[in-house]
């Protein structure tokens, strides 16, 4: 690994703003989901602000890299993502969810620019992301296509279909990043409805496996620089990481998952991450 | 070249129009022997995607596709392909408003010795109720040739509804097909058909058998959405009933379709469809058509209904 402190230190930052604009984007007494956003965080830093290639001046450049939330009801985050990065005014965050305006509660490919498809519903997006690895290399266009999924999505049966045409199609264009926060919307994944053991699942897929510590910096952009190298198979990145991070009132807590924030505590977060 | 059969009359035209336009790729899921996505496999085998046996995968894979430029065709039964996938075209082929033409084979009863499990009988109401969706169901192979041409010339989602069996064709071949446009295929006074897919030809034939008493117009209605409510108010306008025939349940399909356009003008509407029922398993087509009534006579005795009520 040979990142540069002030390259690490940056994205850090860059990732706790993420959070901060979360935050704000949910407010207080409306449900957001913050929880699912805080784990992702430093994997979305990551992706927008190191890795992926990509014109906000642009979106429909041919060749950009990208990027497809799966767990779409963690749209906040990529919302905050593509503001950041001059998709649209980071003001605009504010305004998530109002009637009529472009930031929906799951991405719209309508809406919003930079989201590359719709999805939500849970499962559907690495389907997505191996069509577009394919047509991206029928048009032997050099990109790269990452799906975000949650842990407790894995539990949908088409995120293991598309596991098998991704292998079939050898689709080595295509990275899933699984955000392993160990929390789904009812409980734990492993009380609610275990789905061990993970890397083992997509080892028999056919996939190239890592694992890291998914709010590690360093970790994170060896991981994504590792996939490059990798041939004739998809690659799966498996993050482990804490749901609610950089929140203490939220980190492991069910409830966050899709949180509402008090004025107190809405004012605590923003205090926490400022740190 | 004339074609007896939609599924051949389609995978034909695939390879057509896949020289034109090499944007065009083909996919399926385990049936390309059957939906003939095969004949566009032998010709551009590389531009022909084997999804396995599994069509959720395979409905948002092409929905991918479609966002790199692709001009996606996705096969299968339609009783799969609306079934298995309707989560997945609904969520980011349909909200998206996605360039996939989803294709649905063996439709209606036509697939007449699988039984209910494989005979898709409200494909066609699902479809319609989502918005940004076309919804196109040619009458024979002529016109599912044109059709085929058109659906991949509209920038959008679309479901076209194949019949699997051989029969005559009952329009004329080469007239290019505009979505959205029912076409009269016989003028009446009396009473006024709707039909679409393979009963439009049953349509021709009861209207015939009933020409020295009643003057029957037959209208084949291929695009069910957008119906086009104006024209099929105005053709329905100087005929004192309506009927409508359909492969498909009268629930929620082109009766409803119809009778929503035409509620406001008040014309009475007999259903000619499946009604409310599953399919079941048959030796042969006709037959399974006999048992549920999709017959040239169930036409002819709702029109006499109408004409003698009305």
């Amino acid at each position: 690994m040979n990142y540069t402190t002030e390259l690490l230190t940056d994205l850090r930052k860059k990732a706790q703003r993420l959070r901060i604009n979360v935050v704000k984007s949910v407010g207080v007494g409306i449900a957001g989901h913050i929880g699912g956003s805080c784990s992702a965080a430093d994997i979305v830093a990551a992706l927008y602000f190191y890795k992926m290639n990509y014109n906000p001046k642009n979106p429909k450049m041919k060749d950009r890299d990208r990027f497809l939330l799966s767990k779409g009801h963690v749209a906040i985050l990529q919302y905050a993502a593509l503001a950041e990065t001059g998709y649209f005014p980071v003001d605009d965050l504010l305004h998530t969810k109002k009637v009529g305006f472009h930031l929906q509660g799951h991405p719209d490919v309508i809406k919003t620019p930079g989201i590359e498809a719709g999805t939500g519903s849970l499962g559907q997006g690495l389907s997505i992301g191996v069509g577009m690895a394919l047509g991206l290399k029928m048009d032997e266009i050099n990109a790269k296509v990452y799906v975000l999924c949650g842990d407790g999505e894995l539990g949908e049966g088409q995120i293991w279909e598309a596991a098998m045409s991704a292998k079939v199609y050898k689709l080595d264009n295509l990275v899933a990043i699984v955000d392993q926060n160990g929390l789904q919307a009812q409980g734990t994944v492993k009380a609610r409805f275990d789905l061990t053991p993970i890397p083992e699942k997509w080892k028999a897929f056919g996939w190239n496996v890592i694992e890291i510590d998914g709010h590690n910096m360093e970790e994170i952009l060896w991981s994504l620089d590792k996939a490059d190298e990798v041939k004739g198979k998809p690659t799966v990145i498996i993050a482990n990481t804490i749901k609610g991070k950089g929140i203490s009132f939220a980190e492991n807590v069910v409830g966050f998952h899709n949180g509402m924030l008090t004025e107190e505590r809405y004012a605590q977060a923003l205090s926490e991450l400022a740190e | 070249m004339d074609y007896i059969n939609q599924r051949v009359a389609y995978g034909n035209t695939l390879v057509e129009l896949g020289k034109e336009n090499k944007n065009v790729v083909v996919l399926d899921a385990d049936l390309c022997g059957s939906t003939m996505g095969k004949i566009f496999e032998q010709a551009f085998p590389t531009r022909h995607f084997e999804m396995g046996i599994a069509e959720a995968d395979m409905l948002s894979v092409s929905a991918g596709l479609a966002q790199t430029g692709k001009i996606p065709f996705v096969n299968s039964f339609a009783v799969f392909v609306v079934g298995r996938a309707y989560d997945q075209i609904r969520q980011t082929i349909a909200i998206g408003k996605l360039n996939v033409k989803i294709v649905g084979s063996s439709a209606g009863l036509s697939d007449f010795g699988d039984g209910a499990t494989h005979q898709s009988i409200e494909d066609i109401a699902i479809m319609r109720s989502l918005p940004n969706m076309v919804v196109v169901c040619p009458a024979d192979a002529n016109e599912t040739v044109e059709a085929t041409k058109a659906i991949a010339n509209y920038e959008g989602p679309v479901y076209m509804r194949l019949n699997r069996n051989d029969y005559e064709n009952v329009t004329q071949g080469g007239k290019p097909f505009k979505i959205g446009q029912p076409s009269v295929l016989r003028e009446g006074r009396d009473i006024v058909i709707f039909a679409t897919g393979y009963m439009v030809g049953l349509a021709l034939k009861a209207a015939e058998e009933l020409k020295d008493n009643v003057s029957v117009k037959v209208v084949n209605v291929s695009t069910i959405k957008p119906l086009n409510d104006e024209k099929i108010i105005e053709l329905a306008k100087d005929c004192k009933a309506v009927v409508t025939a359909e492969e498909h349940s009268i629930i929620g399909g082109l009766g409803g379709a119809v009778a929503q356009a035409l509620c406001k003008s008040c014309k009475p509407i007999e259903f000619v469809g499946i009604n409310d029922v599953f399919g079941c398993s048959a030796h042969n087509y006709l037959e399974l058509l006999e048992h549920y009534n999709l017959t040239q006579n169930s036409i002819v005795n709702a029109i006499k209904k109408m004409n003698e009520t009305y």
